[in-house]
């Protein structure tokens, strides 16, 4: 009897020690950040582009990699909406309940999501060979909506699946056709949890690099046409990071910072949203 | 019992007359037609993804052939040898040591969430995790850059009498097993969910302790989904890129030890693609890499979700 409970307790105190372990690699990753990256923060790194010799440690700031990194998040955001929610609408009011083809496009979605980053890169950039394109803010767009389509999708469907069936029927005795009641009261009511859906996309497109590293380039200015290369935050971590020069790394993790803080922003906005959209959902 | 058309359908199924509504009816039609289109479209999206990166390394296959190129471990493009072991290699060494670290961890935490821990604390972690997921894999380069390289080279590496730049397998390991924790733990998670509560209660009913029931009765049913977890846990590994290349060394040969160098595939894809369009036949052996590391991916990725979706239909 005494063996059994010394197991338990055993046990027991191992797998709270895994959570914290698990917790704790977490805290530590943002207090690296924060307490690397805030001395190095000032204004300029915001508000400015990099000054000739910025990479030899002269002045300037990244507003070329924040600007390029929000264009290329919105833009890819508005791209993958464009996609995915005609898809999900269909998936939910016009297929059928367990059809083959909703289904196969769930399945295919889950293994889209599944397809790294830097996969994405190459295929968007052998598609811009073959188009003629150069390194530019449109390949970026392309490649990271390609990434973050099956995560919008995914959790936008999940979103619409908890409509019930009746709010449905009571549009079509109304009178809707199946778009009538698809835009009118199915986007309308899920609205909040569809914007979840996109600030995860959101945040999910802005941080990753492998994906723009072949497709949309690097450079100093700020992008002033969908031809032009564009910077990323996460490409301008891992370029100023993989110089020698400790002024320029110190700009790297204030670059983190940054990045981070984005990231945080995003994650708290999607919290509260789903709140909001839970708190109405009775089951 | 049902009529064929009851008017809880869509008005586009009742078969009314088209009179003022045809174009509201026109309207729902071409929106059904386009919304097909996509969602095919973007089912095959994973098939395009295959046929293009094949068609674009058949130059290399032509050259080199299949076999050379994954089993040769002669890494020289501007010799014209494409031998990609040592980066395979380095890629499941990387993963290996992040699913060691990984899975006891995620494991236990897992079940101390959905078992033993209170409902305040359950809905503590789950948006912490969920904001470790949302954390860019260039930070976590950074983190391990700043805190794990000069751990392994300063204390781990000496502590085995031996030496490590701290760029290292076990680097990329640790750091990659963080990057995956989110992973496993959620579905890990949902999975122990799914186990009925009757089946815990007939077991602590017969006198087993709260582990007892975990280990025999929870643990055994819920085996297939906690697999599919650490598979799925697996398959991120293996395809993530930025952080892996930050903190791995990027030596190209078979990695000899955990404290050694490895050059994963997807650090040398995203390496060598400034030098790529000067050296003939590299873009299409880079291709070949992106096509083989998909395919890898594929096959894990598949595997986990097929048993998940057995175990998602079991229940229902």
């Amino acid at each position: 009897m005494n063996r059994r409970n010394l197991e338990e307790k055993i046990v027991k105190s191992l797998m709270i020690a895994s959570t914290l372990i698990i917790l704790l690699s977490l805290v530590l990753i943002l207090a690296t950040v924060i307490i690397k990256g805030l001395p190095t923060m000032n204004l300029a790194m915001l508000t400015q582009i990099p000054k000739g010799g910025y990479y030899l440690g002269e002045g300037g700031g990244i507003l070329n990699a924040i600007v390029g990194s929000l264009y290329i998040g919105v833009g890819s955001v508005l791209l993958a909406i464009s996609i995915s929610l005609p898809v999900v609408l269909y998936l939910n009011i016009y297929a059928k309940k367990n059809s083959h083809l909703a289904a196969f496009t769930r399945f295919s979605f889950d293994v889209l999501w599944g397809v790294p980053s830097i996969v994405y890169g190459a295929f968007g950039f052998s598609i811009m060979l073959f188009l003629g394109l150069r390194a530019s803010l449109l390949g970026g767009i392309l490649a990271v909506s390609l990434l973050i389509l099956p995560i919008m999708s995914r959790t936008m469907d999940e979103v619409v699946k908890m409509v019930p069936a009746e709010l449905l029927e009571v549009s079509y005795s109304l009178g809707a056709t199946r778009l009538e009641a698809a835009l009118k009261v199915v986007v309308r009511q899920t609205l909040p949890g569809l914007l979840t859906a996109v600030l995860i996309a959101f945040g999910r497109g802005i941080g990753d690099a492998a994906s723009v590293m072949f497709t949309a380039g690097f450079t100093d200015y700020i992008p002033n046409s969908l031809l032009r290369p564009a910077a990323t935050l996460p490409l301008a971590i891992f370029f100023q990071l993989g110089t020698p020069i400790p002024e320029v790394q110190g700009r790297a993790y204030a670059s983190a910072f940054i990045l981070t803080v984005l990231i945080l922003i995003i994650s708290i906005a999607t919290r509260m949203l789903t709140r909001r959209f839970t708190k109405h959902n009775v089951n | 019992m049902d009529t064929p058309y009851t008017i809880s359908q869509p008005m586009s199924d009742r078969g009314e007359a088209a009179g003022e509504n045809g174009s509201r009816l026109i309207k729902d039609k071409l929106a059904n037609a386009s919304m097909l289109l996509l969602t095919i479209c973007s089912g095959l999206v994973v098939f395009s993804i295959a046929i293009l990166l094949y068609q674009r390394s058949r130059p290399i296959l032509a050259m080199n052939g299949l076999f050379d190129v994954l089993f040769s471990t002669s890494w020289h493009p501007l010799r014209g040898e494409f031998g990609f072991f040592p980066f395979i290699m380095g890629t499941f060494w990387v993963t290996g040591v992040a699913v060691a670290i990984a899975v006891p961890l995620c494991i236990l935490s897992s079940i101390y969430l959905s078992e033993y821990a209170p409902k305040a604390v359950r809905e503590w972690t789950k948006p912490l995790i969920d904001l470790l997921a949302g954390i860019p894999s260039v930070v976590f380069g950074l983190w391990g850059i700043l805190v794990i390289v000069p751990l392994v080279k300063n204390y781990i590496a000496p502590g085995f009498d031996t030496f490590s730049t701290g760029y290292s397998v076990l680097t990329a390991g640790v750091v990659l097993a963080i990057m995956i924790f989110p992973v496993i733990i959620h579905v890990s998670v949902e999975v122990l969910r799914t186990i009925p509560r009757e089946m815990r209660e007939a077991s602590l009913t017969l006198g087993a302790t709260r582990w007892q029931t975990i280990k025999h009765v929870v643990l055994r049913k819920a085996l297939p989904g906690v697999i599919a977890a650490i598979v799925l846990g697996l398959s991120r590994a293996l395809g993530e890129t930025m952080a892996v290349l930050m903190v791995a060394g990027n030596v190209a040969s078979v990695p000899s030890s955990i404290l050694g160098p490895a050059y994963p595939l997807p650090a040398l894809i995203a390496n060598s693609y400034g030098e790529m369009m000067s050296v003939p036949l590299y873009d299409s052996a880079l291709l070949l890499a992106s096509l083989i590391l998909l395919l890898i991916v594929l096959f894990f990725n598949i595997l986990s979700r097929i048993i998940l979706m057995r175990i998602e239909r079991s229940i229902q």
